[in-house]
């Protein structure tokens, strides 16, 4: 049964893809990429991927599809048709797919126990994270202990993109042929009864289930990058409803830009404290009375400061995009 | 039925190919942004299927089970950072395009070209 679904979504998810390729309406295309992501979503949940559907939903779904449409609302949303041949585009894309279904052939079966993949250090971790760590979730171990590093990268990556949009949209256009819409934000959707009333219904419980992920990340599926997405999701949905300068008021651009480098500097700081109490860099073991409990504060506060910087970053953008339609 | 467990990985390459279809074949810079989104996504897709072990469950330990199948951990990670690092990307992407057009007046590549060459 949970085979056929999933066989179901993949094909679905094929059809979308070739849907989002075909429409010529920019808006069409961009609400579709938004199901294509919600599919992905149930398929990643199939392949046991609790984590990653949780992110793809909140991300993909939900923040993707707001800052496209926000962005869509700077520029011309028909595509313009061309009649140039696109054969050989066609022809490439066509070869490749066959090679690479040729390839698939030599991989190991599929959902095989004993496929390299599943037996390099995946045992490992499962194995030893109850004794190291002492935290239910694999992934929230993996992401924050094992492999810290790597994720303290990822948060760098995320960092400098949002400072690079920042930094790209902070140009005032000289070109006064960019259309503006002057009243459209300051209102919101204030004169839209049902929206509004049902929106700020949800938005309290969106916050709060963001912080519930963040929280409970050792125990079930969780942490900071979905706590992020979710918390900023709750805050986007204010802002369409409210207007721009009512979310502006709730957590202002100083406040977002301060919550960008504190979550970034949080997680240095719990590696640096590692070193000064004789540990190496995000060595958590000695950050608590015994190695375990040690690894437990480490966990929290490292998911912390990715959660803080995730939902900065992500409402930084947001507004910056918000704030070039409105001319704030 | 021996071939249905691929099926996976041929949506993986169909997927990919779209995209990859996308960023070749058209001028729109959007439309070429959604393609690499979509690109993405079939390389998760990909990561996610190898991790996948049959009969396991997602990797969060239960008590008191000893024989329970987990599901492989470790490229679920790589992919949760790796969607919240590409929606941090497609934003930047999309400042730059709002910038072009906000200089050009337009997003097609080919009349960016033209008005590159006057």
């Amino acid at each position: 049964m949970i085979t056929l679904f999933g066989i179901f979504v993949l094909s679905l998810l094929v059809i979308t893809g070739i849907g989002i390729v075909r429409a010529t309406n920019l808006f069409a295309a961009v609400m579709l990429a938004g199901l294509f992501s919600l599919q992905m979503a149930s398929m990643f949940f199939i392949l046991n991927a609790a984590d990653v559907a949780l992110t793809e939903a909140a991300v993909g779904a939900g923040v993707a599809t707001v800052l496209l449409l926000s962005g869509l609302a700077l520029l011309d949303a028909e595509e313009r048709r061309t009649g140039r041949s696109r054969r050989l585009a066609v022809t490439v894309a066509i070869a490749t797919t066959l090679l690479m279904i040729y390839a698939t052939f030599e991989k190991p079966r599929f959902g095989d126990p004993l496929a390299p993949a599943n037996q390099h250090v995946a045992p490992w971790y499962l194995e030893n994270t109850t004794e190291l760590v002492d935290v239910p979730n694999v992934v929230t171990a993996i992401l924050a202990t094992f492999r810290g590093y790597d994720t303290l990268g990822e948060l760098f990556v995320i960092f400098t993109a949002g400072v690079g949009v920042l930094f790209v949209l902070a140009v005032r256009p000289h070109n006064t042929r960019v259309a503006r819409l002057p009243n459209a934000d300051a209102q919101g959707l204030r004169h839209h009864l049902v929206p509004r009333v049902v929106g700020r219904l949800l938005v309290p419980f969106i916050v709060l289930f963001g912080l519930y992920v963040q929280f409970h990340a050792d125990f079930g599926p969780g942490g900071g990058f979905q706590a992020g997405a979710l918390v900023s999701a709750g805050f986007i949905l204010y802002a369409l409803l409210e207007g721009e300068s009512a979310a502006l008021e709730a957590l202002s651009f100083r406040v977002l830009a301060g919550m960008i480098v504190a979550g970034a500097l949080l997680f240095v700081g719990v590696g640096i404290a590692g070193v000064f109490l004789g540990g190496n860099f995000l060595d958590y073991a000695v950050l608590g009375s015994t190695p375990v409990a040690g690894q437990h504060i480490g966990i929290l506060l490292v998911e912390l400061g990715v959660g803080i910087t995730v939902t900065g970053v992500l409402l930084t953008i947001f507004h910056a995009f918000s704030a070039r339609v409105t001319g704030l | 039925m021996e071939y249905l467990g691929y099926y996976n990985y041929w949506v993986f390459a169909i997927l990919l190919m779209i995209g990859m279809y996308a960023v070749m074949s058209r001028p729109n810079l959007i439309k070429k942004l959604l393609g690499m989104a979509i690109f993405q996504s079939a390389v998760f897709l990909l990561y996610i299927t190898m991790g996948k072990v049959e009969g396991g469950t997602a990797p969060i330990l239960r008590e008191g089970v000893a024989d329970e199948i987990y599901s492989n951990p470790v490229p679920q990670v790589l992919i949760l950072t790796a969607i919240v690092v590409g929606i941090a990307t497609l934003a930047l992407g999309l400042a730059i395009v709002v910038r072009i057009h906000e200089e050009y007046g337009t997003i097609e590549e080919d009349e960016i070209r033209r008005l590159d060459q006057q």
